[in-house]
């Protein structure tokens, strides 16, 4: 799958709360947002939501800016 | 002592918003919030960073400040909805300060899409902020749509031109029923005292404070601008008036053209 903008070696059908726990950012995932394919997935939905090999995953947060 | 400011539901004190973006280090925005008495700062929201050292929202929270979510770097309306809604997952805020760029070299907003994306977020339960022009017939549609307040460019973002169009200004906030906070150009102490003799309700600040040389003592003289700028408009300023008026009595002056007693 591809994780903002890089390739990432992780099990199919893994689920968005794992990649989150695999990119070292809290479970709870406080200030975070994930879209996969270009649709919003709400933190609600992360523990069910399986993404494919194929999946184009977007993890963002807060950054400094004006 | 002035009123509180009525932004979005709240009720604020301070009426200098922070945006964080320029600052050197996270200490560096840390003693700057505390030294502006700002309660609203801008984030921004992009790919984690995973050699970032240190969370900005810890930061934030420690703080105790809000946040306020921009759309910086969207292009479209489509772009600027989305982003806004993945800040709203991101903070639990309903909150945007939407920007839509319309070029790079300016950054200033693309009129038609800001528009188009404010009745989409408004329609969709957020609160919109819109970065605007200093164009008073966009500032009154952008509150006819239901904007929670208005926001012109004094001129362009991080340009510490100050503001470029005071007339413009004035016009805008003469006729807002929404407030007015003059976001974006603020160069130093006296465009944001400008500002609020304008008649403007607030300032959004960032490079101001952050790109100077000392961000926490600029903080606090920008913090103080906007205070003195409010007392001053409040309290009547005179007229502007094309020849001098004395303020020294001209009757009862003494004769001093006589030669020495005999």
């Amino acid at each position: 799958m591809i994780v903002n903008g890089e390739p990432r070696e992780l099990p199919a059908g893994v689920t968005v709360t794992a990649l989150v726990i695999d990119l070292g950012l809290p479970a709870g995932g406080r200030g975070v947002a994930v879209a996969v394919d270009g649709e919003i997935v709400p933190r609600g939905e992360w523990e069910t939501h399986e993404l494919d090999d194929e999946a184009r995953v977007e993890v963002l947060t807060a950054m400094q800016g004006g | 002592m002035s009123a509180l400011l009525s932004l979005a539901g709240r009720e604020l004190r301070s009426r200098l918003i922070l945006g964080t973006g320029g600052f050197p280090s996270l200490e560096l925005l840390r003693e700057a919030i505390e030294a502006s008495g700002t309660e609203l700062v801008t984030v921004a929201l992009r790919r984690i960073d995973p050699a970032m050292r240190g969370s900005l929202v810890d930061v934030l929270e420690d703080a105790g400040v809000e946040l306020l979510p921009n759309t910086a770097g969207c292009f479209t309306a489509r772009d600027a909805v989305m982003t806004a809604r993945l800040a709203r997952e991101a903070f639990e805020t309903d909150l945007v300060k939407l920007e839509v760029i319309g070029d790079e070299r300016t950054l200033l907003p693309d009129a038609p899409e800001l528009l188009v994306a404010a009745e989409e977020l408004i329609d969709d339960g957020f609160t919109v902020l819109p970065y605007t022009n200093d164009d008073p017939i966009l500032a009154r549609r952008l509150e006819d749509v239901g904007c929670a307040a208005v926001m012109p460019a004094g001129s362009p973002i991080g340009s510490g031109i100050g503001i470029a169009n005071p007339y413009n200004i004035a016009l805008i906030t003469e006729h807002a029923n929404v407030p007015v906070v003059l976001d974006a150009g603020i160069g130093t102490a006296s465009d944001a005292a400008l500002a609020m003799e304008l008649g403007c309700d607030a300032v959004l600040c960032a490079s101001a404070i952050s790109r100077a040389q000392d961000p926490p003592r600029m903080a606090r003289a920008i913090r103080a601008a906007v205070e003195a700028g409010l007392a001053a408009r409040e309290a009547g300023r005179i007229p502007r008036r094309r020849y001098a008026e004395a303020s020294s009595p001209m009757h009862g002056l003494a004769d001093l053209a006589g030669g020495p007693v005999e």
